[in-house]
């Protein structure tokens, strides 16, 4: 019962600590998450994150809020992944309803602009970093491949619905491994 | 009854958006419109202010607009309603993930899932960077901006940071940071 509340306890400042740092979309977490459950606390192995993604993307909702959700269930059920998300929502309900109170005077503070600078910069680091780990974890196989590059194509050149992407990725992946099956190949 | 409403209202715009982020804003634009609680210009004041925030933009959005309209509490349900589809649908999924990963069927889907998350982040880093160094748009102009070259100095650094001495993403997020205000204060950029 007490390591159970210890680790529920975790949970929540450990994704809470993620609410606070996440700028610049889900994206930019991936590599925090990974960072914090992954490598740190073993709650999931590193290899079962692009899944989380994955999953997370082809559900409603922001990415922040599946994950936690996820692997709060992974870990410990019902209560983990209550802790879990409440844990990772928190710091922004609170920033910003604090900010709403004066949103004007937010809106001109200097420092907050210069840091944002430097913000954005380094989230694109982290969306780099995103990208690494992603594709190591993923499917090696030329039907993967195919299917990697024509997303990227469409989304970046032909502003395609994400959703329509994300629908035809799922079935062109069960089509494809049902039919190396029926053949006796693994893809 | 207002309360009600933001609450629905904001489970629609949680059980609705795929994709995350800025692909839900016309979506909460004609929401927020239809129902007098923000204008188009209040909206992308706010978008300002999201980006200067940690947190799911959705999610600051609901926080504010319930804020807005009814107080913490209007704040409370707004949240609420925003992320619980996301949180059951995941609760019911997460139940039975481990039962049926090995299918074909799912561990198929997941094969393609998989792959365009790696298409996807990619197009994600490629429009952000867009963002990053030619804000104002292409032109050979940003080549000569002081503003192009410490940015690129943020990112390289961050990078070597990350990728090769494995710093923890939060600390490159502080530097960065501070980098920002360095170079605020000592009047290297003016934004």
């Amino acid at each position: 019962m007490k390591r159970k509340l210890k680790l529920l306890l975790s949970l929540f400042l450990t994704f809470m600590k993620i609410g606070v740092v996440t700028f610049g979309g889900g994206y930019a977490m991936i590599p925090i998450i990974e960072r914090e459950t992954a490598q740190k606390h073993k709650w999931i192995q590193e290899s079962d994150l692009i899944n989380v993604v994955a999953i997370s993307e082809s559900t409603p909702g922001p990415i922040a809020i599946c994950a936690a959700t996820f692997i709060g269930y992974e870990v410990a059920g019902f209560f983990g992944a209550f802790f879990a998300t409440v844990g990772v929502v928190l710091p922004s309900f609170v920033i910003i309803f604090v900010i709403s109170l004066f949103l004007r005077q937010f809106e001109e503070l200097k420092i907050i602009k210069y840091a944002f600078f430097g913000i954005r910069a380094g989230v694109l680091a982290l969306i780099v970093k995103a990208v690494i780990s992603m594709f190591k974890q993923s499917p090696k196989n030329i039907v993967a491949y195919i299917i990697m590059a024509l997303s990227f194509v469409l989304v970046t050149f032909f502003s395609t619905n994400v959703l329509v992407i994300i629908l035809s990725s799922a079935v062109v992946g069960l089509c494809a491994t049902l039919i190396a099956r029926k053949r006796g190949k693994t893809l | 009854m207002t309360y009600l409403l933001l609450f629905l209202e904001f489970l629609k715009i949680g059980a609705f958006t795929f994709g995350g982020g800025y692909a839900m804003i016309p979506f909460i634009l004609e929401t927020v419109e239809k129902n007098g609680w923000m204008t188009t210009q209040e909206l992308v004041d706010f978008i300002a202010v999201s980006e200067s925030t940690p947190g799911a933009f959705a999610v600051n959005i609901s926080t504010y607009v319930g804020s807005e309209v009814a107080g913490f509490f209007g704040a409370v349900v707004s949240t609420l309603g925003l992320i619980l589809p996301a949180f059951v649908l995941i609760l019911i999924i997460a139940r039975f993930y481990n039962k049926y990963k090995e299918s074909v069927i799912v561990s198929g889907c997941l094969m393609g899932l998989k792959s365009t998350v790696v298409g996807l982040i990619l197009a994600t880093l490629v429009s952000i960077s867009i963002e990053v160094f030619f804000a104002n748009g292409f032109s050979v102009a940003v080549f000569s901006t002081k503003e192009f070259y410490l940015s690129l100095f943020v990112f390289l650094i961050s990078v070597f940071l990350l990728l090769y001495k494995k710093l923890s993403p939060i600390i490159i997020i502080g530097l960065s940071a501070g980098l920002g205000i360095i170079f605020g204060y000592t009047g290297l950029i003016t934004v």
